[in-house]
């Protein structure tokens, strides 16, 4: 009885027809208005960064464009080009809303190239593992399990402190950090589906693994991996912004957020709060926004929701 | 049990052994450390001179052996800033650590898990919701921005507590630490809670999960039938469940505070451990990392250790002996 | 004999998303002491829900929205908590169905069961400690000091329930609400724990509502039952009226369908469709699209009526019943 309260899916007045999945998850997915709302937000996010240089007054980093004349001015003051800084300048003279949107197009393409590069890694090992079974399958997940022992931002830590700095080298670190999510979540459909029992029989039937894997337990790790796909991806922006404020990220000459970030912190005792804060919240809301959308993916996505 | 015991320390024995290959060999890779410790103008003789005392002129394999071998015997080598070795100067900024990471906990465990029984007991009240906002704040902000924010509220503007360094220290019962005196208090505050904030919300979602499952049960609405307080059935039946699991995470995450504790430390200038590491990273002063990393493997491998025993020992139905390899 | 337990005209529903879901709708019936009722019916058809609705258990979003529970003359219908907290366990117990759920997992036998007495009763531990000892002993469970000790994972399922029923009876209650208390235990074991709940409320003259959609368990155990389909009570009689003589094409399709020695060989009789969706009920009588006897008068719906001793909802009582069985 209180199963049925608890399954939002279940509406009465809902017309009988037959949806596709895709239309039912989509129709879900809009019924939350904070969702809907963080997604239009993300991409908004998105929209600006690629539209960076269309959009700013200057190019942060073409040193003719800036003037130290214009250093650590609040917002809304006029710079000496004429135009005006609506959320003030940092330290060199930079327009921070230009440099902030210049940041986001790097750690937008840091997290989103490792998140996408830390899932193809991780699933085909996961899919390798779930394949190839027996010792094979053992070794590869005591693997991953050693490493989600330590927490990604550690490992990342530790990479980085190996590698050194860069943007090539920062995306390694953080798909090193994060690919063993990804295995975990293959691994974790490979084993619900293969004690199904229509695997079991296929498998009595002398249907090969290969197809078992293909045609089981790969379309059946998609959602779940869309979603720890999303929330890593949040987790690695977040990361790389860490990683650049400690100055162990990425170096002056890629400025990130976390770079603005961390050039800001050294006014902010002196009251010049503007320079770390205004990217803070670009950040934030970047973050936030995707997590938002990942949130509500889980709870569409979740079969174990839906009875 | 005793061979449960063997098993995981062979294990972590291995997990130690893994680690000090890639961290020795990864650190061995990064840039070179002579000339940044060699004056702009000295001349070849004088970077041979330092080479040949660092020891970097021999093969690398011979010095990974030597690393091994007196790791060993507890020597990590010398830090090449500081001239002291490197796991001495470690030793020496790891109570500042501790004590971040303690008081972390403490918050986090005292905040959180009373947060996380209300918004689990009153799912739809607007206070629950308004907490469950905050945890997923909690989840997103990125720990070192909300480090510049607390700095700025509480130390810039309100003026209420000190923004960076750590207090005054105190003894008590023969340990030493800024927790027994009011400065110290005053200056671990913020720190303690910048780095507690993730944990808080952890602890918000584990507990606020486990009691709606718990509530849900059978044994709850047994003991309920039974006629018992809801005082009695929420604080023995459901928070007895609950604590299981929560414990244990909470256990496991210490290591990642003390991971942490690297960003935080570096915001608040808090001299510990962490805020060493990110100097040494910045300088180069590979001995001091390659003993760092050593030293939080060994910490990883020890918590996650002892909170499989204590999980085996806090539920009677888990067996040791089902857990297996 | 006098009425412990008199409910009428019970309706409780629950307030979902999806609609009203009438999970009880106008049930009537009454238990004497010492008398034990069988309350029979297909899974959703209402009957644990009566069970909870009598004890105060529906948590929202169902509620009792009509009609009375009188509990030796004294109107418990949606009495306050304070008041329904001192019942439960006390003057009215529970016994329910899976018995490795009810039983909290991480708390011992002699915890559970001492709670039950001290929720009640100001006694000694000592004393709550030697009738709980007791009350184990009278359901036939050896060494009751040692299954006193253990947690419930050390017990097997007929012992657990064993624990559930002893709790049951440790206050020495007016009546007992038995929810499918044999349904998870294999049929040697079923056979064993009836027998102890029949002995028990025979000594101590505690009346029995005895849930099951097993036809065959009230056959020997309950003195009157009553059969529900839908929410309603669609027939209720003596235990042997019932099961000899039915009337109700439902009761007569549920007895149709147990296999029984003297009917070897014989096709059992089969209930058409699948139990009703509670969310859209079909129009007039709930059971008419799978009744076997429905006539065009059936899509009004039939009130229940006292025939030949017993009460019926239905136009057309089945007679010639023996021809099916």
């Amino acid at each position: 009885m209180t199963d049925m309260t608890a399954n939002p899916a279940l509406n009465a007045d809902k017309p009988a027809k037959v949806e596709t999945p895709f239309q039912r998850f989509r129709a879900e997915f809009f019924e939350s208005k904070i969702a809907t709302g963080a997604l239009i937000v993300f991409l908004i996010i998105v929209l600006l960064a690629v539209l960076a240089p269309w959009i700013t007054p200057q190019n942060p980093y073409d040193l003719a464009q800036v003037s130290v004349m214009d250093g650590r001015l609040p917002p809304g003051s006029e710079a000496f080009d004429g135009y005006t800084m609506w959320l003030g300048s940092d330290g060199s003279g930079r327009d921070l809303y230009s440099a902030i949107l210049y940041g986001l197009r790097i750690s937008l393409t840091v997290g989103l190239a490792s998140g996408v590069i830390a899932l193809l890694i991780g699933m085909a090992i996961g899919l390798v593992a779930a394949y190839a079974g027996g010792r094979i399958e053992a070794i590869i997940m005591r693997i991953v399990d050693l490493q989600l022992s330590f927490p990604a931002s550690l490992v990342a830590l530790m990479m980085v402190a190996a590698l050194g700095k860069g943007v090539d080298k920062i995306i390694l670190a953080l798909v090193i950090a994060q690919w063993a999510y990804y295995a975990r979540t293959v691994r974790a459909t490979a084993l619900v589906e293969r004690s199904k029992e229509y695997v079991e029989a296929a498998q009595c039937l002398g249907i090969s693994r290969f197809r078992v894997v293909f045609r089981h337990i790969l379309p059946n790790c998609m959602a779940p991996l869309i979603v720890v796909g999303t929330v890593q991806t949040a987790s690695a922006i977040s990361l790389e912004a860490t990683l650049s404020f400690l100055g162990v990220g990425l170096p002056q000459t890629e400025p990130s957020i976390g770079v603005l970030i961390a050039n800001g912190f050294e006014y902010m005792l002196s009251g010049r709060y503007w320079i770390s804060v205004f990217p803070g919240l670009a950040l934030l809301l970047t973050v936030v926004s995707i997590n938002l959308v990942g949130d509500h993916l889980r709870d569409v996505l979740n079969p174990r929701l839906k009875k | 049990m005793t061979v449960f015991i063997i098993r995981r320390l062979l294990q972590a024995l291995l997990v130690v052994f893994m680690m000090s290959v890639i961290v020795f060999f990864g650190v061995n890779i990064v840039g070179d450390p002579v000339y940044m410790l060699v004056s702009p103008d000295a001349d070849q003789a004088d970077i041979e001179a330092a080479i040949s005392r660092l020891g970097l002129d021999r093969p690398i394999l011979e010095q990974y052996w030597l690393f091994l071998k007196g790791a060993a015997q507890g020597d990590l080598g010398d830090s090449f800033i500081f001239g002291e070795p490197a796991l001495k100067l470690i030793l020496h900024h790891m109570p500042a650590t501790m004590e971040l990471a303690f008081s972390a906990l403490i918050l986090a465990v005292v905040i959180g898990i009373p947060l996380g029984l209300y918004a689990g007991l009153y799912p739809d009240s607007r206070i629950s919701k308004g907490i469950m906002a905050a945890s997923i704040f909690g989840f997103s902000l990125p720990t070192f921005w909300v480090g510049l924010m607390l700095i700025m509220l509480f130390a810039v503007e309100l003026q209420w507590v000190p923004a960076t360094g750590r207090g005054d220290l105190g003894s008590f019962l023969g340990i030493q630490s800024s927790l027994f005196t009011l400065d110290g208090l005053s200056h671990i505050f913020l720190p303690a809670l910048n780095l507690a904030l993730l944990k808080i919300s952890l602890a918000i979602r584990l507990t606020r999960a486990g009691v709606r499952e718990a509530m849900g049960l059978d044994y709850v609405k047994y003991a309920r039938a039974k006629g018992l307080s809801t005082r009695r059935i929420i604080l023995v039946h459901v928070m007895k469940n609950i604590m299981i699991p929560v414990v244990t995470v909470m256990g496991l995450e210490f290591g990642s505070l003390i991971g942490f504790s690297v960003v935080t430390e570096t915001i608040f200038a808090w001299p510990g451990m962490g805020k060493l590491l990110i100097d040494a990273i910045l300088q180069l002063d590979r001995p001091v990392v390659v003993a760092y990393l050593m030293i939080i493997v060994l910490f990883f491998v020890l918590i996650n250790l002892i909170v499989d025993i204590l999980y085996s020992i806090l539920d009677p139905r888990v067996r040791l002996q089902d857990q297996g390899a | 004999m006098s009425a412990v337990l008199d409910v009428s005209g019970l309706k409780t529903h629950f307030f979902t998303h999806a609609g009203v879901v009438k999970a009880v709708d106008g049930v009537d019936f009454t238990v004497s002491k010492g008398e034990i009722m069988g309350l029979v019916g297909e899974s959703g058809s209402g009957k644990s829900i009566t069970g909870f609705s009598i004890l105060g258990l529906i948590d929202p979003p169902g509620r009792i929205v009509e009609g009375s529970i009188k509990f030796n003359g004294e109107e418990i219908a949606n009495a306050n908590e304070e008041r329904l907290q001192n019942l439960r366990g006390n003057r009215i117990s529970m016994i329910f169905q899976d018995p490795m759920m009810t039983l909290n997992p991480v708390l011992r036998v002699d915890t559970q069961m001492m709670e039950a007495i001290l929720a009640h009763e100001s006694v000694s531990k000592q004393a709550a400690w030697e009738r709980s000892r007791d009350a184990l002993g009278l359901v036939g469970i050896p060494s009751p000091e040692e299954r006193l000790r253990a947690y419930p994972h050390q017990l097997s399922g007929g012992m657990r329930q064993r624990v559930a029923i002893a709790t049951a009876f440790l206050n020495k209650p007016d009546l007992i609400i038995a929810d499918e208390p044999t349904t998870a235990l294999d049929v040697t074991i079923q056979a064993q724990i009836i027998h102890e709940a029949q002995k028990l409320t025979k000594q101590t003259g505690t009346a029995m509502i005895w849930i099951t959609h097993d036809l065959a368990v009230v056959a020997g155990l309950a003195d009157r039952i009553s059969v529900m389909y839908a929410g309603r009570i669609v027939e209720q009689g003596g235990i042997d009226d019932v099961i000899d003589r039915p009337l109700h094409p439902y009761t007569v399709g549920l007895l149709g369908s147990v296999p029984t020695a003297n009917r070897r060989g014989q096709r059992l009789f089969q209930i058409e469709g699948m139990t009703p969706n509670m969310l859209a009920l079909p129009e007039g009588c709930a059971f008419g699209p799978r009744c076997h006897a429905r006539t065009d008068t059936c899509h009004r719906q039939p009130s229940i009526e006292d025939i030949d001793e017993r009460r019926l909802r239905c136009f057309n009582p089945q007679r010639t019943a023996e021809v099916v069985k």
